[in-house]
């Protein structure tokens, strides 16, 4: 099996707080591999180093076999990562329909002169854009809805409009930060089967953070247990839960017997 | 066509020119500029030394300073475009009024601040007309395609443009090039029509002027752009006896619009004949009850 991205010893530090210290991950094409952990213990601010937002202050992000430390975050996504954003960053006063056809931009080939001249290609490129951006809206559940501006649309369908948006780039590996946000248990449920869905149609290997317990253990081959930026615990969800570190980041040091 | 209609219609185009490179920058990619008239400038002098001193035709005279001004907006833009939004706004600021000092510094090329004289009277209607068409049409399909995405996107939302896959820097300078390019090629056509300029036609007040119409007319919108310039143009023309007080108006305009259409008269989105004829349809064909139209609009 390939190894699609290595980490070795990431840190970045706000000023004096230690956001994330000496990560370190090896994540197999395929997988999908959980990150949990308390309130500000730096699982975003990992996705955030990953994806180029922040520049590392020590350590290395090889995806693919490629040095991508210190890249700017269009030429990753380029390469192939895809992500969602704990606090939804759509293009608010677009159709969800013009969001995820944005974002398939990298799909297109003709250049300005053959945009000037509405050329055979151009048309062509277009309408496949467009077809694409369609289909992706239905794997999601929401092609009734492409014409309705994205900032109108129910939150639950913010966060899934987000993932067909990552999709769109026809990413490698695709980064969800806290999809269940805000979902009861039925619907986490419902996100558990979708996320594999996607995973397997379209060859996908997923770093998912998620508070939701269950969401997690349905879901992920392994996951990483972070605190304070530290890495605690690692393993399959099942033996992480019964971690006595992990009880005492959740729950306070007095819960563990 | 009357030399005063002929006049005026030239006024209108190269104005319609202008505004439309500001609509791209600020309507499409939300970047304010307050130097564009230095890029008028620019052209307006550039083609000027380039016809008089040099002998250089008309047309290619216009293509080679509009590309000098897109090259200066180029380097400009490596420089600034790094910057927080309001500081490029000051920037741009710095840049055209350090143009307009410029050009009447250096008094044996461009004449000083006594100005410009006797540039052969090139501009014409049909150079004007066709030279909108193209303006228009090139912005039109540049925004209507994987380009104009690209700055809609950084207007919206440049965190999630970058995640994407959009080079958000590259993106904004193409933006700042192309309304550059634009400005001097307006600038070209103005000075070939006036065939005398002084800095002082490209001051600060200028590049407010095209930045206000561009707000007027609706950002996000071309047609609206257009609309916004036929306004500003041609008002002034009607009422000369108010000319005096023009920026006044203008101030006034802007307040109006931003307190009672924050969109502009056209924002985001564009003249559509058919949208016309629909709207019209439903007034007067099936003249439904009022309320008929929130309830059709909710589902
Ligand atoms: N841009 C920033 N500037 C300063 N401090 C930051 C910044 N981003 C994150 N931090 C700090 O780094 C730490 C880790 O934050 P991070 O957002 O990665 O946590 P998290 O695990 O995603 O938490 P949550 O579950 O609340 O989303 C926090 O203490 C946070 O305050
Ligand atoms: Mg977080």
């Amino acid at each position: 099996m390939n190894e699609i991205l290595k980490i070795e010893k990431l840190s970045k530090y706000f000023g004096g707080v230690k956001a994330v210290h000496n990560f370190n991950l090896s994540l197999q094409e395929g997988k999908i591999h959980g990150l949990i952990g308390p309130n500000g213990a730096g699982k975003t601010t990992i996705f955030n180093l990953i994806t180029g937002i922040y520049k590392p202050m020590d350590g290395n992000i090889i995806f693919c076999n490629q040095d991508i430390t210190g890249k700017k975050p269009y030429s990753i996504a380029r390469l192939g990562i895809g992500r969602t954003f704990q606090n939804i960053k759509l293009f608010a006063n677009l159709t969800a329909l013009q969001n995820v056809i944005i974002a398939g931009n990298q799909d297109i080939t003709y250049n300005l002169l053959e945009s000037f001249l509405r050329t055979v290609k151009f048309r062509k490129e277009e309408k496949s854009l467009r077809e694409k951006a369609m289909m992706l809206l239905e794997t999601v559940g929401l092609a009734d809805m492409a014409d309705k501006m994205a900032s109108n649309l129910p939150y639950g369908h913010q966060r899934k409009l987000e993932i067909a948006r990552a999709l769109a780039l026809n990413p490698r590996l695709l980064l969800l930060d806290e999809p269940a946000a805000g979902m009861n248990t039925e619907e986490s449920k419902e996100l558990v089967t979708f996320i594999y869905d996607i995973k397997e149609r379209f060859n996908l290997t997923i770093l998912i953070i998620e508070h939701h317990m269950d969401v997690i253990s349905n879901l992920c081959d392994e996951c990483t247990v972070l605190n304070f930026g530290e890495t605690i615990c690692r393993g399959c969800p099942s033996t992480v839960k019964r971690d006595r570190l992990v009880i005492e980041a959740y729950l306070g040091e007095e819960y563990v017997c | 066509m009357s030399s005063y209609v002929e006049g005026v219609a030239i006024l209108l185009g190269l104005n319609i020119i202008a505004v439309l490179g500001v609509s791209i920058l600020t309507g499409f990619t939300r970047l304010f500029s307050f130097g564009n008239a230095g890029f008028m400038a620019i052209g307006a002098y550039g083609s000027a030394i380039l016809t008089t001193k040099y002998g250089i035709p008309f047309i290619p005279a216009i293509i080679i300073s509009a590309a000098f001004s897109g090259l200066i907006a180029y380097l400009i833009g490596a420089l600034t475009l790094k910057l927080r939004g309001d500081y490029f706004l000051i920037a741009t600021l710095g840049f055209g009024e350090s143009v307009r000092v410029l050009f009447a510094y250096i008094e044996p090329i461009t004449g000083g601040a006594r100005g410009f004289t006797a540039i052969p009277k090139y501009t014409n209607f049909y150079i004007t007309a066709i030279s909108v068409v193209i303006a228009f049409i090139f912005a039109w399909n540049l925004v209507h395609s994987k380009t104009g995405r690209d700055l809609i996107a950084v207007r919206e939302q440049e965190a999630a443009a970058e995640a994407v896959g959009i080079n958000t820097f590259a993106s904004k300078q193409l933006a700042f090039v192309i309304s550059a390019v634009y400005a001097g090629w307006a600038g070209a056509l103005y000075s070939h029509n006036l065939t005398f300029i002084t800095p002082e036609m490209f001051n600060l007040a200028k590049s407010a002027e095209l930045t206000i119409t561009t707000v007027i007319g609706g950002l996000g919108s071309l047609t609206g752009s257009v609309l916004g310039t036929l306004l500003v143009t041609l008002l002034p023309e009607l009422f000369r006896s108010l000319a005096s007080y023009r920026m006044l108006i203008y101030g006034i305009a802007v307040v109006a619009v931003i307190v009672l259409k924050p969109d502009g008269l056209y924002g985001y989105r564009e003249f559509s004949i058919n949208r016309i004829i629909s709207y019209l349809k439903k007034v007067f064909v099936k003249a439904p009850k009022k309320g008929a139209d929130i309830v059709e609009r909710n589902t």
